[in-house]
């Protein structure tokens, strides 16, 4: 076990190298002057002495190799460099939207997980009855919609219709709020992206938990455990939820990178001053050191949450070993 | 006599193909799909001929009555006129065109590059099946919707750019599999007795190799589709997809947003047409996976 802990760790560096690689590439294609950010606008423009000073000192006069090594040191060391409009630290700026993500990643995270897991043993254990097609249509919907149209259809109806709940943003800046009532007042304007969020990831795992819960109850096991007279219900909850729940470790493991695109789009559309807003926003005014500190940072979550999607199977299913 | 036993053969043998075929036609939802799926090519295909008006055209009268404002469905303007006051349907016609395209396109680019690389990689083996394994993996964990964006502000914006994105990100699944299929299949005795005749190995990957692991090739590529509809739809939405003023269905949908509150038919028509054409592509492709399996025979 250690030793494939190890291996896997070590897996993840040249993964890692190679992403960064892909980044720094796309900086270095990105049109315009990266000195343009030290220019005060307010002073007369500096001598070409001082620009090419400048240049040596950045070490933008080395090869493209030297550039990305030292690019790479300083982003080991969390100095993803200015960004352009904002003229401020791009590891500041992330710092400053990431709880925001985070808050609603994991809202939806929970929220699909919650949901899927009672829909799927419905839909299972009344399998070809009205209910479980209403819930494969419904699951078939929820994957067809693009997430920004769920998003649209549900600000419409719960904002503008019903005037239930806030349309944008995180909090309500008229007001300033402490307390249970911030609390309260982010949970309000957190609820609709959640939902939008995890329509797609509930709608995929609806649909891969109940064909595993399908095939679990299919098995020997599980005819052996209703021939010696145990109840249905004692033979869900010991025999086969179980072993149909495994495959979903790996599920949200893989769900990962959907949450983290799909949160983007989910975050335009309502204002969410998250992760996904700051890089949509960069990408449309070509901020691209903003772009690539939240394309590293995303592919990190990306293949640590791989790295513990199999180490959590490992834990949950003890019939895996790996050499 | 040469007839019946004409005949006989045919009964006897049966077509792989055709056996799938009549599978296929045993999904009533996936048949209803991929009629809907014909209706919606074709009504793209003649949008020029179908639509009422050009769907860049500004319509002067309706913009004399309130300019600036989209105007609501009337028998004229089906599906009402945008705030620009363009017909909303013909807008729609040719956003299908648009996104029908892409999707296709990129099928074609992406299946192509994946079933290439996967290819060489399954029968190759060694130090290139490695390399170009690794690079699978470096593809997959990039959040691909994000250097959507970098790549998007990077190059000009045009369709061809949001095809060109699309491929070079979704090319990696069937990499996999194609070469997960070879591995399988270049072990099998007709394989290597072609290998030993001194068939080229361009030879046994087109005629050998390739076909066996042809199925669930065809099931991703019309997965496929549907996925580039809906990422192309988000670019559009953000603003960095088709550029206008041409019509995408999501661009579309991005122009409504504006009008969420005061104009429905605007943001309702593009959302349920990229919702249908998905939602079907995606009942045609699970007929087919269904269909392709052996296991599911009836």
């Amino acid at each position: 076990m250690t030793r494939y802990l190890i291996r896997r760790l070590l897996q993840m560096i040249p993964l890692l190298i190679g992403i960064s690689i892909l980044s720094f590439l796309i900086i270095k294609a990105a049109p315009g002057d990266p000195l343009v950010v030290y220019i005060d606008p307010n002073k007369p423009p500096p001598s070409a002495q001082d620009m090419a000073r400048l240049r040596a000192q950045l070490g933008l006069d080395q090869p493209i190799p030297v550039q990305y090594v030292r690019w790479l040191g300083n982003a080991l060391q969390g100095d993803l460099g200015f960004s352009l409009t904002g003229r401020r630290a791009v590891s500041l700026e992330i710092a400053d939207r990431l709880p925001a993500t985070v808050l609603l990643g994991v809202s939806s995270l929970l929220l699909a997980l919650l949901l899927s897991v009672p829909i799927a043993l419905f839909s299972a254990i009344r399998r070809y009855t009205w209910g479980d097609y209403l819930i494969t249509t419904l699951s078939f919907i929820g994957l067809s919609m693009p997430g920004f149209f769920i998003a649209l259809l549900l600000m419409q109806i719960f904002s503008v219709q019903w005037r239930w709940l806030p349309t944008t943003g995180m909090r309500n800046v008229r007001e300033s709020y402490t307390g249970i009532q911030a609390a309260i007042d982010i949970g309000q304007h957190l609820l609709l992206p959640t939902i939008a969020l995890a329509a797609a990831s509930l709608a995929r795992w609806v649909r891969y938990q109940r064909s595993s819960i399908l095939d679990v109850l299919s098995q020997d096991y599980i005819r052996t455990a209703r021939a010696k007279g145990m109840t249905e219900g004692r033979i869900l909850r010991v025999h086969a939820l179980r072993n149909a729940l495994t495959p979903l470790v790996t599920l949200i493991g893989l769900s990962i990178p959907q949450l983290v695109s799909g949160s983007f789009i989910i975050e335009f559309v309502f204002g969410w001053p998250g992760l996904g807003l700051l890089a949509v926003n960069a990408a449309l005014k070509r901020d691209f050191p903003i772009i690539m500190g939240v394309t590293m940072l995303s592919a990190l979550f990306i293949v640590l949450g791989n790295f513990f999607a199999d180490l959590a199977y490992h834990f949950i299913d003890p019939r895996i070993r790996y050499e | 006599m040469s007839d019946t036993v004409v005949l006989m053969n045919e009964t006897a043998t049966q077509n792989p193909w055709r056996i799938t075929l009549r599978q296929f036609q045993r999904h009533r939802l996936a048949n209803a799909s991929l009629i809907l799926l014909i209706v919606f090519v074709l009504l793209a295909i003649f949008a020029d001929r179908i639509a009422p008006f050009n769907p860049n055209d500004i319509d002067p009268r309706a913009a004399g009555v309130t300019r600036g404002f989209p105007q609501p469905p009337t028998i004229e303007h089906l599906f009402g006129t945008d705030d620009l006051n363009r017909d909303v349907f013909a807008r729609l016609l040719y956003g299908m065109r648009v996104s029908l395209a892409v999707g296709f396109l990129a099928m074609f680019i992406s299946i192509g590059l994946g079933v290439t690389l996967g290819a060489i990689s399954g029968y190759a083996g060694g130090w290139l099946d490695n390399i170009l394994m690794r690079l699978v993996d470096i593809f997959l964990s990039v959040p691909s919707f994000i250097f959507f964006l970098a790549l998007n502000a990077l190059l000009a914006p045009s369709i061809w750019t949001v095809i060109f994105i699309l491929s070079i990100f979704s090319w990696m699944d069937v990499a996999r599999l194609v070469r997960g299929e070879f591995l399988a299949l270049k072990e099998r005795d007709y394989v290597v007795a072609a290998h030993a005749i001194g068939a080229t190995p361009l030879r046994i990957i087109l005629s050998h190799l390739l076909p066996n692991a042809l199925a669930p090739v065809l099931v991703a590529a019309t997965l496929a589709i549907p996925a580039a509809i809906l990422s192309e739809s988000a670019l559009s939405f953000i603003g960095l997809g088709v550029p206008p003023p041409n019509a995408s269905l999501g661009n579309m949908l991005q122009n409504a947003k504006a009008w969420l509150t005061t104009a429905w038919w605007l943001w309702i028509t593009p959302g349920l047409v990229i919702s249908l054409t998905v939602l079907a592509f995606n009942f045609v492709g699970d007929g087919l996976r269904d269909a392709f399996d052996p296991t599911l025979r009836r």
